[in-house]
C-alpha cells in the first residue's frame, strides 16, 4: 500500500514563535486540558492568529503544550508555546487573544521564544496553594509536620492504567502551613513521572495525619518554572524577555497572585 | 429570592463528580439576563446531556430568538447525570440553568425540546430534580408552564399527564406568540392563562380534551371539553427562513460535545416522500434559505465562533436547488483558511460525488454515506426510495475512482412487507460495492460499512397504520444478515456490520405511536430508576416491559398490531397539514409498492399542506452566486 500525500502546495512555514502563560481561573477551573486546548484553537481562529499548520491530509495548527494543571485545578501559571506563519505584534496578539479567550481564560504574558530554547526543560517544579476551608489551623500545622517527617508516603490514584500506587512525599520540596480565617497549604512540587498533584498529596495528608477536609479543598497553581537553590520556583520565561523587559504584556497580573486565591468570579 | 443563582451550593459538589465544566456554563455567545427586569422569563430544555443538548439547534435558535427581545429573559437547561443528580438530592440543590444558574423551577415557562421520545423519562428526572411537580394537574401559580415543542411534540399524548402544552411545528414564532400571551395575562392564574394560549392557536393544552375509548381499548374519539379550544390543533410553520437567519451567535462551549462543528440549515421540509419519514412528513412544505442568506450565516458564525468546520444542515441536502453552487461558492471563499464543509449526504447519485468533493477541497475528506433504506428494489419501492442497485453501484464506483475508500450504507429492518429475502440481498449489495471498489481503485484496500436498524413507524406517516415488526424477528434477520455477509471470505473482512437490535425500537415505538394510557408506564419506568434511555448503557428493554405489564399495557398491541383504516389514531386531532385520506392511500400505494414522486419538481400531489396550512414550496434557484469575501 502506498502512502498517499495530499495535492497542493506544503503549508507555510513557521516564521515566529511565541511562549505564552496564562491562567486558569475562577469557574474554568473545571476544564479539563481537551477543553483549553479546544478552546484556544477556536479562540486563536476567531482572533485572526496567523498560525503556521503541520503538513498531511488532516493539517493541525502548531501548539506545544507544557503540562496541564488537572481539572478542577486553578492555575495561575500555565504555558503553552504557538507557531505563527506570519510575524505579528506579541502585545497586540496577547491582547487578541486575551479578548477572544473565554474569561478565566486569561493571557498573563506573550514572549518570542528564542531558536534553540526549549520551555519544558526549564519546568522542573510548581509552587501550588491549596485553601482547606473549614479545618483548625492545629490540626492542619500537626498534619504538615507528619508529612514532612515521613521518608515515603505511598498513596493510590485511579489512573487510565487501573489503580496505581505512587509516592507523594519524595516529589515535595516544601510544605507550610499559612493560618488565616482558612488554612492555606503552601506547596512547592517537583515534576516527576506519574506527576503528584494536589490530590495526591491530600491523600498522603489523610494517609500519615487523617487529615479529611469536610469541604472539598480548592487547589491553585501559583508558578511553574526552574527550581531554584533556595527551593523556590523560578520564572520560565525570564530567559526570553529581552534586556529592556519590554517583551510582551506585562505581568501586571503577578500582584493579583495570592488575592486571586478562590475567589468566586 | 427567586432567580437567585445557586452556583455557590453547586460549587463545592462539581469536584466530586465527572466533567464539572458541562454544569458551568460560560459558553461563548450565551448571555445572563438581569433577572429582574424581564417580564417573561423561559428556562429551555433539551432533555439529555449536555453534550448531546448544547448543540441542538431548535434550542439554540429559539434561546436567541426571546433573548433578543426586551424584558424576556431565557437560559438553558440540561439533563444532570447520576452522579450529580445524587448530590444534588442530597445537598438539596435544585435542578439549574447553566446560564445564571438559577432554579428552573423559578422561570415562568420550561421549554422542552423532544427530537425523539426517548427523553421522556429525563423529562420526569428534572421536573422532580427542579422540585415540580410531576403531573400537570398537581401543579399551581407558583410553577413553570412545562410546554414540548420538537419531533416528538407531534404526538403529545404519551407525555400529557406531565406537560401543560405542546406546540407543533417550528416555535421561531410560536414562542414569541406564547411570550406576548403570558405577558398579558401575568397575574392571572395557571388555568386562565393555558386558556387564552389554547385560544390564540397553535398551542395545544392535553387538558383541555377528554379521550373516550371503545369497550376493546381503541379510541371512541378525542373532543374539547369546552367551547372556545378548536377541535384540531395545527402546526406553526415558519415561511421565510432569510427571515429567521438564526443562530446568529451560535454557541460555543468549552466542553467537549456531540457536533462539534458550526450548522447552518439551508432549508427546512423535504417532500421526497419516503413513507417511514416522519421528519420529511411534519416538516413539508419545502422551504429553501437564499444562496446569499447562507453566504450571509456561514461568514457571521464562523466569525463569532472560531468553528473550522461548517455543516450545511437540512433533512436531505444535496436538494437544495443551488447546492452546486453553493459548495463552490463556499468553498471559494474559504481555500487555504483551513475551514471545512461537510453535509449529511445520502443521496445516492454521482452528482453527490462531485458535491462531496468541492465540499473537501479544504478540509479533511471524510467517508461517503448512502442511505438506500431498504434492501431489495421491491421494498425501496413499498418505502419509496427510489434507488436501483445499479444507480448505487454506479455511485459507488465514481465515489472510489475519485478517491475514496470508505463508503458507509445505511438501512432498515422491519419495514412493512418485508421477508428476509430483502434483508439478505444487502449482503449482495455490500459485496457488489466491495468488487467494483477493488477493481476500480485497483488496490483490496477498500471497505464498506452496513448500518442497520429497526424501523420504527411513526405517527403522520403513511406507516403510521402498519405493524411494527416483533424484536425476535428482528434480531433473526440481523442475524441472518450477518451470517451472510460473513460466509463470503473473499470479502467478509472488507465490510463492517454495524446494528441497533430490535429491542430498543419496541420501546420506541410503544412511546411514538401511544396514547394517553401510557403516561403511566413511562412515570413506572422513572419511579423504578429510568433515565437516559437514549443511552445503551442506560437503557432497560426488561424495566420497560416490567412497567407495562404492571399498568396493565399490552405492548404488542401497540407495536406490532396493524392498525384499520378507521380507527381514531391517539394524535388525529393534532394537524400536521397531512390528509389523512391521503396518508392512508399512500399507505395502500405502499402495499402495491407503487412509487411517487418528489412533489418540489412535478406537479403536486396533493398531501394536503400547502392549501391547509396557506403555505406553498419555496425553491430557488435564484440564479445569485457567492462572491468572494475580501477577506482582511
Ligand atoms: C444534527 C442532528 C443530530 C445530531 C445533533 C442532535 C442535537 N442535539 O441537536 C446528532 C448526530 C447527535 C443526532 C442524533 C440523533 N438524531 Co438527529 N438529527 C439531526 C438533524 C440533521 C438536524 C437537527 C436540527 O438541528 N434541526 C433543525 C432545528 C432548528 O429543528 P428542531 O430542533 O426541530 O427545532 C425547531 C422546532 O422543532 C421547534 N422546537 C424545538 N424545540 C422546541 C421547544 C419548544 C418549547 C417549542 C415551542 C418549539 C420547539 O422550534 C425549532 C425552530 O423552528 C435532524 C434532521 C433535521 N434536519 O431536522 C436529525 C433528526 C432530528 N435526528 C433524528 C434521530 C432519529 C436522531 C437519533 C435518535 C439517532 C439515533 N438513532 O441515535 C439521535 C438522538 C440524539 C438525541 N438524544 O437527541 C431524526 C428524528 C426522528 C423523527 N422525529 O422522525 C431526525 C429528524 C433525522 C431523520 N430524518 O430521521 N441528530
Ligand atoms: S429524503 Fe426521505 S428520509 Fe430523507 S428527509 Fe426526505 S423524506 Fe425523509
Amino acid at each position: 500500500m502506498s502512502k498517499r500525500t495530499p495535492e497542493g502546495p506544503p503549508p507555510p512555514p513557521t516564521v515566529q514563535r511565541v511562549r505564552i502563560q496564562y491562567t486558569k481561573r475562577g469557574r474554568l477551573r473545571f476544564t479539563s486540558h481537551r477543553d483549553i486546548a479546544r478552546a484556544f484553537e477556536r479562540a486563536l481562529r476567531r482572533a485572526q492568529v496567523p498560525m503556521a499548520y503541520s503538513a498531511g491530509f488532516s493539517p493541525h495548527p502548531k501548539i506545544s503544550w507544557v503540562g496541564a494543571a488537572p481539572t478542577g485545578v486553578a492555575s495561575e501559571a500555565e504555558y503553552v508555546e504557538i507557531g505563527l506563519a506570519e510575524h505579528r505584534d506579541l502585545d497586540a496578539l496577547a491582547r487578541a487573544l486575551d479578548e477572544s479567550l473565554p474569561d478565566g481564560i486569561d493571557i498573563v504574558e506573550a514572549v518570542d521564544a528564542p531558536v534553540g530554547t526549549s520551555l519544558p526543560d526549564r519546568i522542573v517544579a510548581s509552587r501550588w496553594g491549596i485553601r482547606l476551608p473549614g479545618l483548625e489551623p492545629s490540626v492542619v500545622e500537626a498534619a504538615v509536620a507528619a508529612f514532612l517527617n515521613a521518608e515515603t508516603i505511598p498513596v493510590e490514584r485511579l489512573m487510565k492504567t487501573g489503580m496505581r500506587t505512587l509516592d507523594a512525599r519524595s516529589a515535595v520540596v516544601s510544605m507550610r502551613a499559612e493560618t488565616g480565617s482558612c488554612a492555606i497549604l503552601h506547596l512547592v512540587v517537583r515534576h516527576v513521572t506519574p506527576a503528584v498533584r494536589p490530590d495526591d498529596v491530600l491523600s498522603g495528608l489523610r494517609t500519615v495525619a487523617d487529615l479529611v477536609p469536610p469541604v472539598p479543598p480548592e487547589a491553585t497553581r501559583y508558578a511553574q518554572g526552574p527550581l531554584t537553590e533556595t527551593g523556590e520556583v523560578g520564572d520560565p520565561l525570564a530567559p526570553d524577555r529581552s534586556p529592556t523587559g519590554a517583551a510582551g504584556l506585562t505581568r501586571q497580573d503577578a500582584d493579583r497572585d495570592e488575592a486571586a486565591i478562590g475567589t468566586p468570579i | 429570592m427567586a432567580g437567585e443563582s445557586v452556583f455557590p451550593l453547586l460549587e463545592s459538589l462539581l469536584p466530586l463528580i465527572s466533567k464539572p465544566i458541562q454544569y458551568v456554563g460560560g459558553e461563548l455567545n450565551s448571555q445572563v439576563k438581569d433577572w429582574d427586569s424581564a417580564k417573561v422569563r423561559w428556562a429551555l430544555m433539551y432533555p439529555d446531556a449536555y453534550e448531546v443538548g448544547l448543540p441542538n439547534q431548535g434550542v439554540m435558535i429559539l434561546y436567541e430568538v426571546l433573548n433578543e427581545q426586551p424584558g424576556v429573559l431565557a437560559e438553558r437547561t440540561y439533563s444532570v447525570w447520576p452522579d450529580l443528580a445524587a448530590k444534588m438530592r442530597e445537598n438539596g440543590v435544585p435542578a439549574f440553568t447553566v446560564d445564571g444558574h438559577r432554579p428552573v423551577k423559578d422561570f415562568d415557562v420550561l421549554g422542552i425540546s423532544f427530537s425523539t421520545e426517548l427523553g421522556y423519562t429525563n423529562m420526569l428526572e428534572h421536573l422532580d430534580l427542579a422540585g415540580i411537580p410531576i403531573h400537570a394537574a398537581d401543579r399551581d401559580d407558583s410553577h413553570p408552564l412545562v410546554i414540548a415543542g420538537g419531533h416528538a411534540a407531534f404526538n403529545p399524548e404519551p407525555i400529557a399527564a406531565f406537560i401543560d402544552a405542546a406546540v407543533l411545528g417550528d416555535g421561531e414564532q410560536a414562542v414569541l406568540e406564547i411570550t406576548e400571551v403570558l405577558k398579558q395575562t401575568k397575574g392571572q392564574s395557571r388555568a386562565e392563562r393555558l386558556h387564552a394560549l389554547a385560544k390564540a392557536g397553535g398551542v395545544y393544552v392535553p387538558a383541555f380534551y377528554d379521550v373516550d375509548y371503545l369497550p376493546d381499548g381503541r379510541i371512541q374519539r378525542v373532543a374539547p371539553n369546552r367551547s372556545d379550544v378548536p377541535f384540531r390543533v395545527h402546526k406553526r410553520t415558519t415561511m421565510d427562513l432569510d427571515a429567521w437567519p438564526y443562530p446568529k451567535q451560535p454557541l460555543v462551549p468549552l466542553a467537549e460535545t456531540v457536533h462539534e462543528r458550526m450548522s447552518v440549515e439551508i432549508f427546512r421540509g423535504c417532500t421526497r416522500g419516503c413513507r417511514f419519514c416522519q421528519a420529511g412528513m411534519i416538516t413539508r412544505p419545502v422551504r429553501e434559505r437564499s444562496i446569499t442568506g447562507i453566504g450571509e450565516m456561514v461568514e457571521a458564525g464562523l466569525k463569532a465562533s472560531g468553528y473550522e468546520e461548517v455543516g450545511l444542515l437540512s433533512l436531505s441536502s444535496a436538494d437544495h436547488s443551488e447546492i452546486g453552487d453553493i459548495a463552490k461558492g463556499l468553498a471559494d471563499r474559504y481555500e487555504g483558511t483551513q475551514t471545512s464543509l461537510s453535509l449529511p449526504s445520502t443521496r445516492v447519485d454521482a452528482f453527490n460525488i462531485d458535491l462531496a468533493q468541492e465540499l473537501q477541497r479544504n478540509g479533511r475528506r471524510s467517508g461517503l454515506t448512502f442511505a438506500p433504506e431498504g434492501g431489495s428494489e421491491r421494498l425501496r419501492k413499498v418505502i419509496n426510495k427510489m434507488v436501483s442497485k445499479d444507480d448505487l453501484v454506479k455511485t459507488v464506483t465514481t465515489a472510489y475512482g475519485a478517491g475514496w475508500r470508505q463508503v458507509k450504507l445505511y438501512f432498515m429492518c422491519g419495514l412493512p412487507t418485508e421477508t428476509d429475502e430483502d434483508v439478505l440481498e444487502i449482503a449482495d449489495m455490500a459485496r457488489e460495492v466491495i468488487r467494483v471498489g477493488r477493481q476500480v481503485t485497483g488496490t483490496r484496500d477498500v471497505r464498506c460499512t452496513v448500518s442497520i436498524g429497526g424501523f420504527v413507524p411513526k405517527p403522520h406517516t403513511p406507516f403510521q397504520w402498519a405493524s411494527q415488526l416483533d424484536a425476535e424477528t428482528t434480531d433473526h434477520r440481523l442475524k441472518l444478515l450477518r451470517d451472510a455477509i460473513n460466509s463470503d471470505k473473499s470479502t467478509a473482512k472488507a465490510i463492517g456490520f454495524r446494528y441497533h437490535d430490535g429491542k430498543p425500537g419496541i420501546v420506541e415505538g410503544l412511546l411514538s405511536r401511544g396514547d394517553r394510557r401510557i403516561g403511566n408506564v413511562i412515570e413506572q419506568v422513572w419511579r423504578d430508576g429510568g433515565i437516559f434511555d437514549g443511552w445503551s448503557e442506560h437503557f432497560s428493554y426488561d424495566r420497560w416491559m416490567k412497567a407495562a405489564e404492571k399498568q396493565g399495557i399490552d405492548v404488542d398491541w401497540y407495536t406490532t398490531r396493524q392498525r384499520e383504516e378507521n380507527e381514531v389514531l391517539p394524535w388525529d386531532h393534532l394537524d400536521s397539514g397531512l390528509d389523512k385520506e391521503w396518508l392512508w392511500a399512500d399507505w395502500q400505494e405502499a402495499l402495491d409498492e407503487q412509487e411517487l414522486d418528489d412533489c418540489r419538481w412535478i406537479p403536486c400531489f396533493d398531501c394536503g399542506v400547502c392549501p391547509q396550512m396557506g403555505t406553498e414550496i419555496q425553491v430557488g434557484p435564484t440564479g445569485v452566486k457567492l462572491l468572494p469575501l475580501s477577506i482582511v
